[in-house]
Formats: structure tokens, C-alpha cells, sequence
């Protein structure tokens, strides 16, 4: 029987021939990541285990970048710990304020991960790097500080679901729509322990930031991971990064799915998930009237500069609604320097939003944009839950960068096309 | 019996986001985890919970973020067991790393009410429903992952490997 493109890149880092849904391996790793918040309590086990070195100290990263610049004494305490942890190892990939990013936005712009990788992080969206042809998948902080140490994890192979996309995206439409017309779709445990394999004749008219705001919310359906193969749009935006020789791993033709989708991109509309499970989708022409009280553009979802770019193009000339916070955060320094160079920072503050420095903050409800009871946010980011981004009676509705830069303008969730 | 106690009952998709909220996530501190321990979802946990009791959910326990302090904060909290029909697989794997014990039992789920008393038995995956005298039973753990849970966690598991 054949593979899947995540069960060939899981065996080849277990040593074995082949693997099958199932089975329990322990495999290599080519990168494992923590954060500000995931790596003291990375640290604590690794230190209470006694370990004394890091298996490769090219191969750990340390991103500094959920509640940077810190918010608070406890905070500050926190990314101290990181630090000197950093400095004692010499690890290379440390990233503090100034250089930092929003991690998963960061690593593939430094080339950090590459096709064929098996990555973990103590990030639940580290799935992102899927969109590279690499096996990535989040884990928690016991399982990162073993990989710290070991430079291995234990993985139990998944079986996988295909999404066989057809088609182009239309106008104002994103990667963003189509990941959450697929979690609408299919659940919030629709993948539950399972790889979403994103393939077909329609990922060729992907940009990179889409497969990797794909990729990146295939937690959100409950997924192991989400991967779409290599292909020459991949080749370039890694080679232009590093000289790393990567392998290129692809789905045996008779690789065995529980399940295929076929997605007509051409179809997906714009979509917003209403509070407060991502699965509450609803196509834009769906949503009614739903005034907002603040909108933030970013995140590791959607803070890269394709996204920036939607956001300016609607922003352009126009001004957000009177009693809208909009609130922009390009994910990276250099995403961050692009958006000057092109113009967009001049565009959003002349539109009334705050541009900030890379900060996950407003996405978890850590700072930079707590909701109050009773109030509204359109968000690109990628969760929905209840009390998500504040106070339990607040609400967020998730939608991509097009969209929340209309709903600003509007002053209520509305159609980009529109304007 | 390995635990006993009431139970807790929840609904699906419990997300870590309300088992322990980003603003306490400042801190590793597991008692202070513990005392915003379920905050976002039952704001009265923390003044009922007992050393002991259980919490029974649906499918989907622990979604979203990969933050490890969500089965700290319940373990700290002096919760002896999470029974659920499904789990979030990172929670799943990060209660197995810290010694949480879990089990999948839909069963279970579906019978046990709130407030219940109930019993586990580890050894053999039997869930005894006091209030109501009924037993069910969970699938038990691949070979693989008991001696993870044996050894008191991953970290010592690595070690004894060592």
C-alpha cells in the first residue's frame, strides 16, 4: 500500500522504509521551536531532567513574540528566562525584540524550515510550515524540551484526508477563505489526528502566503498537519532564502485517504467564522448586519505582506468607520520595512489605524487589543473562542484581511467587493 | 480504585483557551495556573473542585492552543482523571507527557451527569458511575504510551532510556 507525502517524509526521518496509519515511530528532527510562553516551561523540564547541552544548536529556535515587548514584570520574567537559556546553549536561532517575528511568519521568511523537514513546536500553529512540503506540527512544552535534548519525538503515523483543489481564487478572495470554507466544512474536529493533504491543479495559483495561511489553521480543524506538495512557486521562495538542499517528498498514487474533497477555488466567497468556534462559518452574503467595535489585521495567520497588501488596497483613500479601532500588525521586521517602502504604514495610519511592532498579543487576549463586555472584532487571526481576545462576553469573527479592512471602513462586517 | 471523586461535566470542544486563559499565561507558576483553573468556562471550579474530583467531557477536549499550562492548571487543580469522548491531540499528548491521566470513553460521556460520583480503575480502563451504578469501559493505552505513563512522564521516560 502506498504512502501519503506525510507518512514518506515520517518515514524517511524514523529510519524506516515504510510507515502505515497507526503505527507509533520515533523520528529525527530538523527544527523544534518554542516561545515566550511554551519555552519556560520547555526550560524548567529540561533543567529538572538534568540534561546539559541542546542535541544541535542550529536546529533550535526561540522566538520572542507573544507578549513582546513585554506587558507586564511576569512577562519580562518569562522572555529572561528564555534568554539566558538562549545564551548558555549559544543557541543560533534566538530571536528577541528587535529582530523577532511572529514565529511562524519568521521562520520560512529567515529559511529556517524546508521542504522535506520534520519540524516541532511548542506552538499549536507551527503546522504552518506544511505549506513548505515539510512534516510540522505543533506540540507542548514536555515534548519540545524532549527535543530540545534528543533532537527526536514520537509521532503516531496519521492517515490523511486530500483536499483536491481545482480552480483560481476570484477577486478579495484569500487562502484565508478557503481554509475556513474547509474548516466550516468539515468541523473543528473534522481532522482530528489526521494530516490534511492540500493538492491538485489549483495549488500551482497559491502564493505562498496563502499555502501558508492554509496550512497554519489546520489545527483548527483538529489536523496533525496540513501539507500541500512542492512545486516551482515552493522552489523559489525557499531557494532565494537558504542553501540548505532540501528532499522533495511526493504521495504514492495509490497512497490510501479517509476521505477527498474536491475544492473549486473558483467558487469559495469570502467567508467569516461567527463566535465562537471557527466552524461557524457563514459566506459573506450570509453574515447580515453586524456592527464591530475594532478590527486587527495580522497575526501568524494573516501579518504577511500579501496580507498588508489586501488591507492597503482597501484602505487606500478611504478612512475606518467613526468608533472603529483598527489596529495593523505586520508579523516580521523585514514584513514590517516592505510595508514602509510600499507605502502601506502611510495608508493604514491615514486611515485611522495604529500600525504596531510584531506582537501575537490582541490574537490570545494577551494586550494590544482586549475587548471589553459586549464588544465586536473582525480579526484575521485564527481562533474564535469564547473570552479568545478578552472579556468572556466579548465576540471575535474571524475573516481575512480584505474583509476586515472592509468591515472597518463599513463600520460592520461587509464585503470587500463591494467597496 | 486509582481515583475517585465528583465529577465535572462539560460539553465538546473545550478549548485550553478556557480551561486556563492567555492572561494568566504569564506565568508557569502551577499552583497560580490552578487558581484561574477553568475561569473562562465554569467560574465557580476553582471554589468547588476537591483533591479527587474528575472532569467529564465530550469530543474534542483541550482544542487550540498547544499551551501545556492547560493540563497543569487541571492537574494542579487536584483533578485526578479527564474523561472524554475524544481529545484534542496535543492536549492529549501533553496530559500524557505531565502525568495527567486521561481516557476516551464515550460511554462514559454520555452516562456520567454532573456532580456524579465515579471511580477509575487504571489497570483495567473501568469507569465505575456510583450515583448510578453503571460501568463502563475505556480503550486502553498502546503498549508504547503506558511505559511513558509508568515511568511518571516523558522526561523520565527519556531518562530511563538513557
Amino acid at each position: 500500500m502506498g504512502m501519503t507525502m506525510t507518512q514518506k517524509i515520517l518515514a524517511a526521518h524514523a529510519g524506516l522504509e515504510s510507515v502505515k496509519a497507526g503505527q507509533l515511530i520515533m523520528a529525527d528532527l530538523d527544527m523544534v521551536l518554542a516561545n515566550d510562553i511554551t519555552g519556560p516551561v520547555s526550560i524548567a523540564e529540561f533543567d529538572g531532567a538534568g540534561f546539559d547541552g541542546v542535541f544541535d544548536k542550529s536546529k533550535v529556535s526561540l522566538v520572542m513574540d507573544h507578549f513582546v515587548p513585554n506587558k507586564d514584570i511576569k512577562s519580562a520574567e518569562q522572555c529572561k528566562a528564555c534568554r539566558t537559556f538562549a545564551k548558555r546553549f549559544d543557541i543560533d536561532n534566538f530571536y528577541d525584540v528587535g529582530e523577532m517575528g511572529i514565529e511562524h511568519a519568521l521562520l520560512p521568511e529567515k529559511g529556517l524550515v524546508i521542504p522535506g523537514d520534520a519540524v516541532i513546536g511548542a506552538d499549536s500553529h507551527t503546522c504552518t510550515y506544511g505549506a513548505l512540503g515539510a512534516f510540522s506540527t505543533g506540540v507542548g512544552s514536555t515534548d519540545l524540551a524532549a527535543g530540545m535534548a534528543t533532537g527526536q519525538a514520537w509521532f503516531k503515523v496519521p492517515s490523511a484526508i486530500k483536499f483536491n483543489l481545482t480552480g483560481k481564487l476570484g477577486k478579495c478572495v484569500s487562502g484565508k477563505d478557503v481554509i475556513l470554507h474547509i474548516i466550516g466544512m468539515i468541523g473543528v474536529d473534522g481532522a482530528l489526528y489526521k494530516s490534511m493533504e492540500f493538492t491538485g491543479p489549483g495549488v500551482a495559483s497559491l502564493s505562498m502566503d496563502d499555502r501558508l495561511c492554509i496550512a497554519n489553521m489546520a489545527i483548527e480543524a483538529g489536523g496533525k498537519n496540513g501539507i500541500f506538495p512542492v512545486d516551482d512557486v515552493t522552489k523559489e521562495y525557499v531557494k532565494s532564502r537558504t542553501d540548505r538542499e532540501f528532499t522533495v517528498y511526493e504521495a504514492d498514487e495509490d497512497a490510501e485517504y479517509d476521505e477527498v474533497y474536491e475544492i473549486d477555488l473558483s467558487e469559495i466567497k469570502p467567508t467569516v467564522s461567527f463566535p465562537h468556534l471557527p466552524e461557524n462559518t457563514r459566506t459573506i452574503d450570509e453574515v447580515g448586519d453586524v456592527a464591530i467595535d475594532q478590527v486587527v489585521i495580522g497575526s501568524c495567520t494573516n501579518g504577511r505582506l500579501s496580507d498588508m497588501a489586501a488591507a492597503a488596497e482597501i484602505l487606500k483613500g478611504r478612512h475606518i468607520a467613526k468608533g472603529v479601532r483598527g489596529i495593523v500588525i505586520p508579523a516580521t521586521q523585514h514584513i514590517y520595512k516592505e510595508c514602509i517602502r510600499l507605502g502601506y504604514i502611510d495608508t493604514f495610519i491615514d486611515a485611522g489605524c495604529i500600525v504596531s511592532t510584531p506582537t501575537c498579543g490582541p490574537c490570545l487576549g494577551g494586550y494590544m487589543g482586549i475587548l471589553a463586555d459586549g464588544e465586536r472584532c473582525v480579526s484575521t487571526t485564527n481562533r474564535n473562542f469564547v473570552g479568545r481576545m478578552g472579556h468572556t462576553g466579548s465576540e471575535v469573527y474571524l475573516a481575512s484581511p480584505a474583509v476586515a479592512a472592509a468591515s472597518a471602513v463599513a463600520g460592520k462586517i461587509a464585503d470587500p467587493r463591494s467597496l | 480504585m486509582d481515583a475517585k471523586g465528583r465529577v465535572h461535566k462539560y460539553q465538546d470542544n473545550v478549548d485550553t483557551d478556557v480551561i486556563i486563559p492567555a492572561r494568566y499565561l504569564n506565568t508557569k507558576d502551577h499552583a497560580e495556573l490552578a487558581s484561574h483553573c477553568m475561569e473562562d468556562i465554569d467560574p465557580e471550579f476553582v471554589k468547588n473542585v476537591k483533591p479527587g474530583d474528575i472532569i467529564v467531557a465530550g469530543e474534542n477536549f483541550g482544542c487550540g492552543s498547544s499551551r501545556e499550562h492547560a493540563p497543569i492548571a487541571i492537574k494542579a487543580s487536584g483533578v485526578s482523571c479527564v474523561i472524554a469522548t475524544t481529545f484534542a491531540r496535543i492536549f492529549y499528548r501533553n496530559a500524557i507527557n505531565i502525568g495527567l491521566p486521561i481516557l476516551e470513553c464515550p460511554e462514559a460521556s454520555k452516562g456520567i451527569d454532573d456532580g456524579d460520583q465515579v471511580e477509575v480503575d487504571f489497570s483495567k480502563g473501568e469507569i465505575r458511575n456510583v450515583t448510578k451504578n453503571e460501568t463502563y469501559t475505556a480503550a486502553p493505552f498502546p503498549e508504547f504510551i503506558r511505559g511513558i505513563i509508568n515511568a511518571g512522564g516523558l522526561m523520565a521516560s527519556i531518562k530511563e532510556r538513557k
